[in-house]
């Protein structure tokens, strides 16, 4: 069982947690502007690093999301972080 | 010297003091250069090797493997080979991979024990029976073997399911493919290998690829621990480990790496001949020929290159396994391990030239690669022997995402990854 830390409610166990994806995929503006490669690339594709990864995550029992650095070969997880305005 | 595999030379042999058996195949110095590299030497990679020299007699080709032969998913998988989907194109590609898998065993001249044991998938509810009947009669009509099985028909082939009245996921019956069934997966990379390496081909194990070589805005080779080969055209056959390549190619994937696990029991007597999969508890098994119960389940919940299991999704597999099978619960677990692998949101592979020309795909394969192992080698010799897309690959390009078409699986057949 993994632990991980939700800014608002401290540790707690891995089933109350919810991948939400790369940090910094920000949905892109202009709608019917924005290329149909680009809305796949928002859409669909990852980074999915080995090693070092920001994600976002949503803490299942409390509704927040956060982001977290997490390394996907150790699965050592810092601290997780509120997400702010400016954020990249 | 004796290269045919036969009761003949086996008796031969042992009468020679098993003295002439040479290599299944060759360990050869890196060559500088060569017509095709292909990246992963599992299952999918020594298959397109195999392809290449035998269908479209290319043979100056060579497989780069980072570890040995077979260490990746092709070690790691539950053996099952099915092609129980929904949609048109997939049951093309999956069929025409259990039907080469059919007379694999004689055209690698290797055993790869296929048997055809059938697969039920069981549906739990009245509701999941309508998406049982669904998915039936979409395999009849995309002209693969499906039956809608009945309560009563479960019973017949797994006698041992809990069909008690308390039982938490009822048996009303479900999806029955009777050409499904298990392989030998060691023997499948194993038997490609070997056949590869007697048409020609270099298989190159502990070499490790560093770097891709890009001129003039092509791909024209790799650099690896055991120094630089050349090729015009690369294939990359690396299933979770896609995404780490093409970022060292410069691009993305629509790929995110899970740890799947899987485990198997101490062995027991025959007392399960068929793949039982029991969609509500999560999970499904089958008995080895050496009688251990070989289980798996769902995805890992967290994005992971780490070859190991979390326990949660072990205990939900374990629990769902008690429930289907109460008489398992003295069964003593021997191993459980996890391979890493390449999930695509639409469930369905990639197939076709990556944004770098010259760089060829064979990924996304997700939890379900082992049974597509022949068609994935065929089609994507094709694509390095051709640069041209093979009829059945065609819908499984990387533009599929851009172009909205993407093959639902999930919403198809209802796999649950």
């Amino acid at each position: 069982m993994q632990i991980f830390s939700c800014p608002f409610c401290g540790s707690r166990p891995e089933y109350e947690f919810h991948f939400g994806g790369d940090l910094g995929n920000h949905r892109p503006e202009g709608f019917e502007a924005v290329p149909d490669r680009e809305w796949a690339d928002y859409l669909y594709f990852r980074n999915n690093p080995k090693g070092t990864a920001r994600e976002v995550w949503m803490h299942l029992t409390c509704g927040e999301m956060f982001s977290m650095t997490r390394d996907t070969v150790t699965m050592a997880a810092a601290p997780g972080e509120t997400l702010t305005e400016g954020q990249p | 010297m004796t290269k045919h595999y036969s009761a003949l030379s086996l008796v031969k042999e042992g009468l020679r003091g098993q003295k002439g058996w040479v290599p299944a195949w060759t360990s050869p110095q890196p060559k500088p250069r060569y017509d095709v590299v292909i990246v992963g030497g599992g299952g999918h990679g020594l298959a397109t090797a195999y392809y290449l020299a035998k269908t479209h007699g290319i043979t100056n080709v060579a497989v780069i493997e980072k570890g040995w032969l077979g260490g990746g998913n092709t070690g790691r998988n539950t053996t099952v080979v099915r092609s129980n989907y929904f949609f048109p194109e997939s049951v093309r590609l999956y069929d025409m991979a259990l039907k080469l898998y059919e007379g694999l065993s004689r055209e690698l001249n290797y055993n790869i024990m296929l048997s055809q044991r059938g697969m039920i998938s069981l549906a739990h509810t009245p509701a999941e029976m309508e998406m049982a009947a669904r998915v039936v009669n979409a395999m009849q009509i995309n002209g693969t073997d499906a039956e809608l099985f009945g309560p009563e028909d479960v019973r017949r082939v797994v006698p041992i399911y809990n069909f008690g009245p308390k039982a938490r996921y009822p048996a009303l019956g479900g999806v029955w493919q009777g050409r499904s069934g298990t392989a030998r997966h060691d023997a499948v990379a194993w038997g490609y290998a070997r056949a590869a390496s007697a048409l020609g081909v270099d298989i190159l194990q502990q070499c490790e690829v560093q770097e891709f070589i890009v001129e003039g805005g092509r791909c024209r080779g790799v650099k690896t621990s055991r120094g630089e080969i050349r090729a015009d055209r690369v294939g990359l056959a690396v299933a979770g480990h896609s995404g780490q390549m093409a970022a060292k190619a410069g691009f993305r994937l629509p790929i995110t790496s899970y740890a799947l696990q899987a485990c198997v029991s101490e062995p027991v007597k025959p007392i399960l001949d068929t793949v039982v999969l029991a969609p509500g508890a999560g999970t499904y098994a089958s008995q080895s020929d050496k009688g251990e119960m070989v289980v798996g389940g769902g995805l890992d919940r967290i994005p992971s290159y780490g070859q190991r299991g979390n326990l949660p999704v072990l205990e939900t597999v374990i629990s769902g396994l008690l429930e289907m099978f109460p008489s398992f619960r003295q069964l003593k677990l021997m191993r459980q391990w996890a391979g890493i692998v390449d999930v695509v949101p639409d469930s369905s592979p990639i197939i076709g030239e990556s944004p770098l020309p010259g760089l060829f795909l064979n990924c996304g394969w997700g939890t379900g690669g082992f049974k597509a192992i022949p068609a994935g080698g065929t089609l994507l010799a094709h694509l390095l022997a051709t640069g041209q897309h093979h009829d059945i690959s065609r819908p499984f390009d990387l533009d599929r995402f851009a172009r909205g078409r993407l093959i639902d699986e999930a919403a198809g057949s209802g796999i649950a990854h």
